[in-house]
């Protein structure tokens, strides 16, 4: 099953290889890793997508938490929770084609960020399933170039990950 | 006062309490070897391969409640530390290693020695750190002691440039230290430790399973008493051997791969298996699906959560360091009023004492024409009334002394049981003796891993370690073989040892004493002169039967039921 681990970490050189190397040294999925500091710079917020069963899913929080630099794990999908990622599309879009891709971004929430004779770029920022319908909602010939940023998640309400 | 980076160093070690450290030196360790030069509370052993050095460290921490230490350079230095750095991760080995890097603004460019040592050993250390700055260094290394010896330990890795090793800044070893994200675990929760001993109370075939978490805790004591109050079959694995007496009659010996009848049948067909520092590890209870097959309640307390519920479901975890743990087992235990209950016990001591005799206990047959390798270690722990730190390499002989030698105290026995390394066994044994001086300590190899780290017969002869090696040469990769002539049609691709150099001459061209022993007959008395040589080293060359197995053996994949026993005798 998909899950979204969210974690909070020391921010130092080579913290992120730690969690990455773990991953793969024990053969763990990842889909998908966003990684950043928090207004408290000494510490890195990372959101990791991945999936396996029950068990794997149970060792990949806690070889998580045995990291030194890992300070705390909340596996969110155990709760109520929200998760946005950000994407960037560049499509080729001349004359009436830009204004039918325009539309469709509109529908989706999207903004046109960046537009030149022959392309035009749209920022979305949404679940990373209703990233993926968009794509599936543009001619798929016309994309020129994806960039997303894997998930970020967040408890709702009380559900806090803090030190 | 101001000291360069390596002085603070050095004064680290000192406050740590460090005696001796295993190291070569090189260039960007240069600054620290001055300032170690410069001083004689730390003391240094020169070893001749840095995979030696770790695991001199490794034997002497191993031994001794202390925290081993490794000194190497750069580059090959390092790379060279690495298996031994990998072996003590595998065992969960309290370490230290200081390894000096090319100067801090020569990183990244390829220098001379050069290699990503925070990279190439991420995946076999607990932690490691690279020092960026001379402030840090005093922290940093009292965190690394931390960390190797708390919670799970492990070894702790902390790589120094050479031009931050040089620097100079005012020096005071920190107090105390606290990782914020890192807190290790103490006392176990008590309502799952009520839940436990209801359990077992309740069990009608009740079973131990200790491993080698249980010496790393120093727990044996309370490990012994528990086991006793409980009246319950106990097994120790590999790692754990010595946890609980060997010789006792509730031991009913090793589990798993060469293990004994009674204790895989007891391990498969008990109804509640409670496992102490032990992780079910692949050797130990084979086939997974097959262990899984028999319905049983498994209670597991470990100082790692994630070592609980890795390879089997567990119906009570316990998180907890054991020595705390099994206190409050026993608490719980003689405060409770309902008692074992007596006729199923009798029951299932009857059971397990049919397995002894079905299993035949641990048996070969002796010759009087040819060395058998068993009979050595028999022999072996006869003349050293069963009280010798005794190390061992990887292969037949580490299970034949496994199996014959009685472990009746922890840290006796120093083996490298998860990672397997051949080679570990000589420059454990000097770790060992170092750190017991005084005590017999033997090694026990094979031809084979012998040759991996032979060279330190010329440490052994510079710091007067009278070990006392004990070399099964079957002129074979005997494990290996055993495993092709099982396995693989008795096609014996390239484990036969040829063109082996004559051991005697060896051991004398380092300056110390070597013995070939042909004959049967010529066994007791060569240890006994051996052994009876309490300032040299002895090499034993015992020429012993190529075609000897071990035996029991539960195949690869196959479940504890499915273990094969010796040949018709
Ligand atoms: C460094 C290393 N390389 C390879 C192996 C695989 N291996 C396991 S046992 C063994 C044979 C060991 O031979 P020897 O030391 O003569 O011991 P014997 O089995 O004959 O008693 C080998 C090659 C290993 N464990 N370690
Ligand atoms: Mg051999």
């Amino acid at each position: 099953m998909r899950h979204i681990i969210s974690l909070l970490m020391e921010n130092e050189a080579g913290a992120l290889s730690r969690v990455a190397g773990l991953f793969s040294a024990r053969g763990y999925n990842i889909e998908s890793l966003a990684v950043a500091p928090t207004e408290d710079p000494t510490l890195s917020r990372m959101t990791i997508v991945t999936s396996g069963s029950d068990a794997v899913i149970e060792q990949i929080n806690k070889q998580l938490n045995k990291l030194i630099d890992v300070a705390a794990v909340m596996d969110l999908s155990e709760g109520e929770h929200l998760e946005r990622e950000l994407m960037l599309v560049k499509v080729r879009a001349e004359g009436a084609m830009c204004d039918e891709i325009k539309r469709v971004a509109k529908g989706f929430h999207g903004r046109v960020i960046d537009e030149s004779n022959s392309t035009c770029t749209i920022e979305l920022t949404d679940t990373c399933a209703k990233l993926d319908e968009f794509l599936q909602a543009i001619d798929r010939k016309l994309i020129l170039e994806t960039v997303r940023t894997g998930a970020s998640g967040i408890g709702c309400g009380e559900r806090i990950l803090k030190l | 006062m101001e000291l360069t980076g390596a002085e603070i160093a050095i004064r680290c070690l000192q406050e740590e309490g460090v005696e001796y450290i295993f190291g070569y030196p090189g260039g960007a360790v240069l600054h620290i070897y001055d300032a170690l030069f410069q001083q004689d509370k730390v003391k240094h052993i020169l070893v001749r391969h840095e995979q030696a050095a770790v695991h001199a460290a490794d034997g002497y921490a191993r031994s001794s409640e202390n925290v081993g230490v490794a000194l190497v350079t750069s580059g090959p230095g390092i790379t060279n530390a690495v298996t031994g750095i990998a072996t003590a991760y595998m065992d969960s080995i309290p370490m230290v290693i200081i390894s000096g890097q090319v100067p801090s603004y020569a990183i990244g460019e390829d220098a001379f020695q050069e290699v990503d040592a925070v990279g190439i050993t991420r995946p076999c250390v607990k932690h490691n750190f690279l020092v960026k700055d001379v402030k840090d260094i005093a922290l940093t290394i009292k965190k690394a002691f931390y960390l190797a010896k708390s919670g799970r330990p492990g070894p702790v890795l902390v790589d120094i440039p050479k031009d931050i090793s040089n620097q100079k800044t005012a020096y005071a070893y920190p107090a105390s230290v606290n990782i914020r994200s890192y807190n290790p675990v103490g006392k176990g929760d008590s309502a799952q430790i009520k839940r436990a001993v209801q359990m077992l109370l309740e069990a009608k075939r009740p079973m131990v399973y200790a491993g080698g978490g249980v010496v790393l805790a120093g727990a044996s004591a309370q490990l012994t008493e528990f086991v006793r109050l409980l009246g319950a079959p106990c097994t120790n694995t590999l790692m754990g051997l010595g946890g609980y007496p060997a010789t006792d009659k509730l031991f009913v010996g090793m589990p798993g791969m060469h293990g004994t009848y009674e204790a895989c049948m007891a391990m498969q067909y008990c109804d509640v298996l409670i496992a102490i520092g032990a992780r079910f590890d692949d050797r130990v209870i084979g086939n997974v699906e097959h262990f899984a097959q028999v319905p049983r309640k498994i209670i597991h307390i470990d100082i790692d959560p994630s070592s609980i519920a890795k390879r089997v479901k567990v119906d009570v975890p316990v998180v907890g360091d054991l020595k705390l743990v099994l206190g409050q087992l026993l608490g719980e235990l003689r405060s409770s009023k309902q008692k074992p209950n007596a006729s199923d016990m009798a029951t299932w001591w009857k059971q397990v004492d049919e397995w002894r005799v079905k299993g035949g206990g641990l048996r070969y047959k002796n010759s009087t024409e040819i060395i058998k390798p068993q009979y050595v270690i028999e022999k072996l722990y006869e003349i050293t009334a069963g009280d010798a730190f005794i190390t061992s390499d990887v292969g037949q002989h580490q299970m034949w002394a496994a199996q014959y030698y009685k472990f009746n105290k922890p840290r006796r026995w120093i083996n490298s049981g998860g990672l397997g390394t051949m080679g570990f066994g000589l420059p454990a044994a000097m770790g060992v003796q170092l750190i017991n001086p005084g005590a017999t300590v033997a090694c026990v190899t094979g031809e084979g891993s012998i040759q991996m780290n032979i060279q330190e017969l010329s440490t052994c002869k510079q710091f007067h370690l009278p070990i006392k090696v004990v070399s099964l040469n079957n002129r074979y990769l005997g494990m290996v073989r055993q495993w092709q002539e099982f396995f693989h049609g008795n096609r014996y691709s390239e484990s036969y040892m040829d063109a082996l150099p004559d051991f005697v001459k060896l051991a004398e061209a380092y300056g110390h004493i070597g013995i070939r022993i042909d004959k049967p007959s010529d066994v007791e008395p060569a240890l006994k002169e051996a052994f009876a040589r309490k300032k040299d080293l002895v090499f034993m060359d015992f020429q012993t039967d190529p075609t000897e197995n071990v035996f029991p053996m539960v195949p690869g994949g196959k479940g504890l039921s499915e273990v094969i026993l010796a040949e018709d005798l």
